[in-house]
């Protein structure tokens, strides 16, 4: 197990595969790293120099080109706290999917009479109770 | 999929006129609208919509951060009346 920036701990897959384990880098951003960074993608993480990846921390951190627009890229709790705040955007103002997003139902127009269950949580009845 | 940006926000002609008429006269009547498709632009500001959403025109206050939503995101067409009116026992 190898630990990259604090808390991050891929395994003893390829360095390509395990780098998707970081909160916010996925398979595609991966591949960009190692490419930037210099580093083969086929190597197994165990087995990385610990330059190799002191280098691709480097590129995580620093590189200005690695997300869509080009900025700097947002991993882990800078992520989930940038995406929290937009949530609570959406949801001071009372918008349509504020209002999902407060009632725990789907945000994107899916059904809600059946299915939905990621969000829905576990079923319950709900309703009239028959008498018996 | 987003709207190409060449062609800027959508706004319909009609609400347009209506509010450029309200900030030439300066007043802060709600102004009544069926445009639920128009974007609110930085202009929408300050002002009260009701906006139609079927049947009535809840009112709708603009607020800095309400720009680039859609006025009928702000007027729910549904309403949601709960499970379980019935009492078991009768």
């Amino acid at each position: 197990m190898a630990r990259l920036l604090g808390v991050e701990i891929p395994n003893e897959k390829r360095i390509e595969a395990s780098l998707p384990y970081v909160y916010g880098i996925g398979p595609t951003t991966a591949k960009r790293i190692l490419e930037q960074a210099g580093v083969e993608p086929d190597i197994r993480t165990g087995e990385l120099s610990d330059e190799q990846i002191s280098k691709i921390a480097h590129v995580i951190t620093e590189s200005e080109t690695l997300n869509c627009e080009g900025g700097k890229l947002l991993i882990e709790g800078d992520l989930r706290r940038e995406l929290q705040g937009h949530m609570k955007r959406i949801a001071s103002i009372n918008c349509y999917r504020g209002i999902r997003h407060r009632k725990g139902l789907p945000v994107r127009g899916q059904r809600t009479s059946t299915n939905s269950r990621t969000r829905k949580g576990k079923r319950r009845t709900v309703g009239v109770v028959r008498a018996s | 999929m987003g709207r190409s940006l060449k062609k800027g926000p959508f706004v319909d002609q009609k609400l347009l006129g209506k509010i450029d008429a309200m900030n030439e006269s300066g007043g802060k009547r709600p102004i009544k609208t069926w445009s639920r498709r128009s974007l609110i632009t930085p202009d929408f500001v300050g002002h009260t919509f009701l906006v139609h959403n079927g049947k009535d025109f809840p009112s709708v206050f603009v607020t800095e951060n309400m720009v680039g939503h859609k006025l009928g995101e702000f007027s729910a067409t549904r309403k949601f009346i709960a499970h379980g009116g019935h009492n078991p026992k009768l």
